[in-house]
């Protein structure tokens, strides 16, 4: 089945033309790689997906149904997760209070005056097995503002899977971080991709991250679809080579 | 964890112990009980713009509008009505809090600046309304002729007019329902969305909070809370005026709040004490009051960014 169907969108932002005419089909169970030289629209692409603004043409399909005009708000609650490039958390709150507050959202009690015992504990649980997961548990009285990047956007993604996401979407999840930090999302990513069987599709720079983890490869230049394949198709494709080593080819 | 705990239900104690016991030792200070009273009404409003500001994230310049709504309101049951302090403060309240629901709904989607422009336009609207139509609001002179009403227990009688202290209990009663729910509010679920806003609008919506429609039930709670103050303050002074609906008294409101601490939950409280206190000891020194007071915020602004109560706070973290 086919999780997310992208259908030829474009983004123009006045004579600027970001995105052009991109298509993608991503399968249930699949990680997908988003990459890409600077200024490919990698991220304006993203954005078109999750809803931060509508494409100027094309449709999004989320599990067969017609996104496109829907706000970012309301993918979310049909089951579409992301996270951002610079890490948007809540700083001033522990961990476990950043986490809970996905938690409450997603079980529908964003309302609620107030929880019952039962609904209470299902909530601790959800974060307990979720801090768990990210390896946060021993952070989960800190405050997130306080904690090294890597544990912030730990902390991002731990709060997008409380929403039990059908698509992750994660945008460049090693950017600005070291080797350590790198390795250890990057372990993570793989982690639910492979065992809690995440639907995900990633951008990323790091050719070493995104040749581990990718199924599939899609390669944006100039806004416009390059190329798309396995990551050995795309490492012996020559018009990648190219976009990134330069446009001597 | 538990020195925590232990710690934050020794100050709930030590503040309302303060409260309750505050005709006894007001007078010692050269306060009276009328100036006590005076000071809780102002606090929950206070607390109620701050349950905007601090908790929501969202500047209202223009709350007068729904305190001054109260106090119309109070006035009018009481004048026309129903000669009972309590219906009077339902009265205030629901036309406050409706007026604030419905008007709430066109600005959800106004922000920082904005935000605060249309509030203050939305009040100021008010004020011009009672200022000019003298045969229902009594104009410029304020709204007079209506008096708190003893308050009918059924086993007995209390007399709220002549009986500045049991005026004030019954204030106190009031202050305590209100602040008690706010409490509450904040510590549910939907205040912790009020809460996700304030830290991070965009990280909210991509959790699936409709932050609009969070936003406008925040802003809707404010303006009864804030009515409700505004009723509690016509029935203080057996008064209303226009003045209660001037932007200058929701800056009022705002500064204390910013000078008690916005981040905190009492901070305002500390805020009205002090700007209160300070205007009627000033105010009998010097006509030029305001001055001393804009000072001491200048003051507290620059160096104490995060309000008396956010200093002591971390002085006693550190």
């Amino acid at each position: 089945m086919n999780v997310l169907e992208v259908k030829n969108v474009s983004k123009r932002f006045g004579n600027l033309v970001a995105v052009r005419d991109v298509s993608l089909t991503v399968k249930k169970g699949e990680l997908r790689a988003v990459i890409g030289p600077n200024g490919a629209g990698k991220t304006t692409f993203f954005n078109l997906i999750s809803g931060f603004f509508p494409p100027s043409a094309g449709t999004v399909i989320f599990e067969d149904m017609d996104v496109t005009d829907l706000s970012a708000q309301k993918r979310v609650v049909l089951g579409m997760a992301r996270t951002f490039q610079i890490t948007e958390i809540f700083p001033e709150l522990s961990v476990y209070e950043n986490v809970r507050i996905g938690a409450e959202s997603a079980a529908g009690f964003r309302l609620r005056p107030w929880l019952s015992a039962v609904e209470k504990s299902e909530i601790r649980n959800l974060v307990d097995e979720t801090l768990a997961l990210c390896g946060l548990t021993d952070k989960a009285g800190r405050l997130v503002g306080e904690l090294a990047h890597g544990h912030q956007r730990a902390t991002e993604i731990a709060m997008a899977l409380t929403l039990r996401p059908r698509l992750l979407l994660l945008d460049e999840p090693t950017s600005g971080m070291g080797d350590q930090e790198t390795y250890e999302i990057t372990q993570l990513v793989r982690r639910l991709h492979r065992d809690s069987n995440f639907t995900i599709v990633l951008i990323e720079h790091d050719m070493r991250v995104v040749f581990h983890l990718a199924d599939f490869i899609t390669v944006l230049d100039q806004g416009a679809l390059l190329a798309e394949g396995t990551p050995k198709e795309i490492e012996a494709n020559p018009a990648v080579q190219a976009a990134y080593l330069g446009k001597a080819a | 964890m538990i020195k925590g705990r232990t710690s934050r239900l020794l100050v709930l104690a030590a503040i309302w112990a303060a409260l309750i016991a505050a005709p006894y030792w007001m007078p010692l200070f050269g306060g009276y009980t009328a100036l006590g009273s005076r000071v809780l009404v102002l606090a929950l409003g206070a607390m109620s713009v701050n349950f905007l500001l601090g908790f929501t994230g969202t500047l209202s310049f223009g709350h007068a509008a729904w305190f001054g709504l109260g106090a119309y309101g109070a006035g009018f049951c009481l004048k026309w009505f129903a000669l009972s302090s309590p219906l009077g403060l339902l009265a205030g309240t629901l036309l406050g809090g409706i007026a604030g629901t419905l008007l709430g709904a066109l600005l959800v989607r106004r922000r920082g600046v904005y935000f605060a422009m249309v509030t203050i336009a939305f009040g100021q609207v008010f004020y011009y309304i009672a200022f000019q139509w003298s045969s229902v609001t009594g104009g410029d002179d304020g709204l007079r002729g209506f008096s708190r009403q003893p308050l009918h227990l059924g086993f007995t009688t209390i007399d709220l007019l002549n009986n500045a202290d049991a005026f004030y209990y019954f204030v106190l009663v009031c202050f305590a329902a209100a602040v008690g729910l706010m409490g509450f509010i904040l510590r549910s679920p939907f205040g912790r969305t009020m809460i996700a806003i304030r830290e991070n609008e965009r990280r909210a919506r991509f959790l699936g909070i409709p932050v609009e429609l969070h936003i406008w039930i925040a802003f809707s709670l404010s303006c009864f809370f804030m009515a409700f103050a505004g009723a509690l303050y016509a029935e203080l002074n057996n008064f209303a005026d226009p003045r209660v609906l001037h932007y200058a008294l929701s800056g009022d409101f705002v500064i204390m709040a910013v000078m008690g601490g916005m981040r905190t939950f009492w901070g305002p409280l500390l805020g009205a004490i002090v700007f209160v206190v300070l205007q009627d000891y000033l105010s009998s020194v010097t006509v030029n009051w305001m001055s001393f007071i804009g000072i001491l915020i200048v003051l507290i602004v620059l160096f104490f960014p995060r309000g008396i109560l956010g200093l002591i706070r971390q002085r006693s973290a550190a």
